[in-house]
């Protein structure tokens, strides 16, 4: 906790990440608008998932925590990844 | 077992006396120690509980005889609900870990109080608040809910009743759950007393712990899933709508996400209870300590991945129904570690047979028969065949009712005379567990064999073939009714004129038993620090 908090992200970085998550932003409208069948869903949420990393790791400093904090955290995206997969896993086969 | 018996007198109060804060409404209802609240949580979830008790006796006694006997179907229907709402949302998820949790966990880890009081205190105004919600949705709107606890779609969107306002009631209920667990797991992690290693804490932290975790990562589906309900109802935007584009199983998912993992937040806590209290009542450490604090962790793992199995005849995926069948089977595995580890500890241990002890042996009974009962409904074969009759109901019931109902009641006669420093009268206690051994068992096993006779559930009526069965049931209803009275009766009049009990009236090992009673306001005099383990009585001076 004491490491996050010391630690200062810089504007360059902050301004960056901004630029990504606008530029992700730009590639999921533009590939919602390819037939790609079931995979446009994967697609959206794969890079859903990467943007909201983007956000975790810097916005909201993960990225300078310590292990056992980024251990949780990655409890809680296992699971919800789990619920999300297996709820489309019935649909998948239905 | 008089020999337990210390009969000391004590002047102190501990956390009780009002001190120099004048002892008012506004000292308890404000006040952030951990005990404080856990009482304020125990007042509110009795009440409750007793309401929900008075709904159930009236389902029973609707059911009494064919035909309409005292209510009509749609009151009937409302009934029904509420008295689902209540018991699940309102007594047995919070009950053990609100109330319990509160009063002895900070105390069992050798902590003054939890990590986060304030937040604690804003736990149980929104669990007030929530509870306010759901109950006041009987008297407003369109009148009382009528979909079952569940709210299904379609009904719960087109029904004219106002699902809306419990909706909403659950929702806030689900902060308060939320705020609890994350409570409990920074408080486990960070406020260890010295010397209190992993290795050391009592089962019932360990089962706190693995059910804080179950809290804070699923109760945050039941919270978006009741505000689906809401905005659908409210802006009809077609999610579960086929005919938009919508699916209707998907309500189903989103809902048993969260509310299978739910049942395991209201009988992993009983389990941890029915840990701590089988060594004390067998003068024997526990047997395969490991064994049962990984098995509470594996439990709220797996049975985060079955909801699926209480949507066999839902209409999913043939592949979804054996994957969620198998990791059905497996999450059997861990409670049955449990189970046998529990067994091996009795096995040449000196058996006191006192109140907690018989509340306990029963859980593993009761708990038991729910969990093999729960096999018949993994199985997707037999599950299409029992699938919304009275066997789902009386197997639920067992596991919640026989598991975490009869482990609430053991907790509250293992703890409450630390909590109080009074002894209840323990023959009128061991009366009111056999009346309630007797009662539960005739009251649900009628329902488990009218069900496997195919008597479908959430009906006010039914065929004649059924009466003498749920006549059984109704009369078990009433003995269950008189075990409860005078169980409650009994606690009450201990809590308030018991003699005293003395600081460790069951000579148990844990850190609670090693300071005064009721406990001092922030617990102990000087920090303490653990050198041996929750079940060491022979390092505790205790064998």
């Amino acid at each position: 906790m004491s490491s996050a908090s010391k630690h200062i992200v810089s504007d360059r970085i902050f301004i960056l990440v901004w630029l990504a998550l606008l530029a992700l932003t730009g590639v999921t409208v533009a590939v919602s608008h390819i037939d790609l069948g079931p995979w446009n869903v994967w697609l959206a949420l794969s890079i859903a998932s990467f943007k909201s990393g983007l956000v975790i790791a810097f916005f909201m400093h993960m990225k300078y925590e310590n292990r056992l904090l980024k251990g949780f955290f990655f409890c809680a995206l296992l699971t919800l990844a789990i619920f999300i997969g297996f709820t489309f896993f019935d649909v998948h086969y239905r | 077992m008089s020999s337990y018996f210390d009969t000391a007198p004590r002047s102190a109060r501990g956390f009780l006396d009002s001190g120099e804060s004048g002892g008012g409404l506004l000292s308890w209802i404000f006040s952030t120690d951990h005990k404080r609240i856990g009482l304020l949580y125990l007042s509110a979830i009795v009440c409750l509980f007793l309401i929900g008790v008075l709904l159930g006796l009236l389902i029973r006694l609707e059911l009494i005889a064919p035909g309409e006997t005292l209510m009509g179907a749609q009151t009937y229907n409302a009934v029904f609900t509420l008295h689902g709402v209540i018991m699940i949302f309102l007594f047995i998820i919070p009950g053990i870990p609100a109330v319990f949790g509160n009063l002895m966990l900070p105390i069992q880890i050798g902590a003054r109080d939890v990590a986060f009081p304030r937040l604690n205190l804003l736990s149980w105004w929104l669990y007030m608040l929530g509870g306010a919600m759901a109950i006041s949705a009987l008297f407003s709107g369109g009148g009382p809910p009528d979909t079952g606890w569940t709210f299904y779609v379609p009904f719960s969107l087109e029904t004219t009743t106002n699902v809306s306002m419990a909706a909403l009631g659950v929702f806030v209920l689900g902060f308060s759950s939320i705020l609890t667990g994350l409570n409990f797991i920074v408080t486990v992690h960070r406020l260890r007393a010295e010397g209190m290693t992993w290795t050391r804490l009592p089962l019932f932290v360990w089962s706190l712990y693995a059910t804080a975790w179950v809290q804070v990562l699923a109760t945050p589906i039941l919270g978006i899933t009741v505000v689906l309900i809401i905005l659908e109802r409210i802006f009809s935007t077609g999610l579960f709508d086929p005919t938009r584009g919508g699916d209707p199983i998907m309500y189903q998912h989103l809902f048993w996400i969260y509310s299978h993992p739910a049942v395991y937040i209201m009988v992993l806590p009983g389990m941890g209870v029915v840990s701590d209290i089988i060594p004390v009542f067998s003068r024997k450490p526990i047997f395969g300590y490991m064994a049962i604090a990984l098995s509470s962790l594996a439990i709220a793992a797996f049975g985060s991945l079955v909801w699926g199995h209480h949507m066999f005849t839902s209409g999913m995926s043939d592949m979804a129904i054996l994957v969620f069948s198998l990791l059905t089977f497996i999450v059997a595995i861990p409670s049955a570690i449990k189970v046998f580890n529990w067994v091996a500890t009795l096995y040449k241990g000196s058996i006191h047979l006192d109140p907690p002890m018989l509340f306990a042996l029963s859980f593993i009974l009761l708990f038991s028969i729910g969990g093999l009962t729960g096999l018949v409904l993994g199985a997707a074969a037999t599950d299409i065949h029992v699938h919304d009759t009275y066997f789902v109901v009386a197997h639920f019931h067992y596991v919640m009712f026989g598991g975490t109902g009869f482990a609430f009641f053991a907790a509250l006669h293992f703890w409450l005379p630390k909590v109080f420093g009074r002894m209840y009268d323990r023959k009128i206690a061991n009366l009111s567990w056999g009346i309630l051994f007797v009662g539960f068992n005739i009251l649900y096993f009628s329902m488990m064999v009218v069900g496997l006779r195919g008597m479908p559930r959430r009906y006010y009526d039914y065929v004649p073939e059924f009466t003498v069965l749920n006549v059984m049931a109704t009369v078990g209803s009433w003995i269950l009714a008189a075990g409860l009275f005078l169980m409650f009766a009994n606690l009450l009049r201990g809590m308030l004129r018991g003699a005293p009990a003395g600081d460790n009236p069951w000579r148990a090992a844990t850190l609670e038993w090693s300071i005064p009673s009721p406990p001092p306001a922030e617990n102990f005099a000087a920090d303490p620090v653990v050198t041996r383990g929750p079940y060491d009585f022979k390092g505790a001076g205790l064998s």
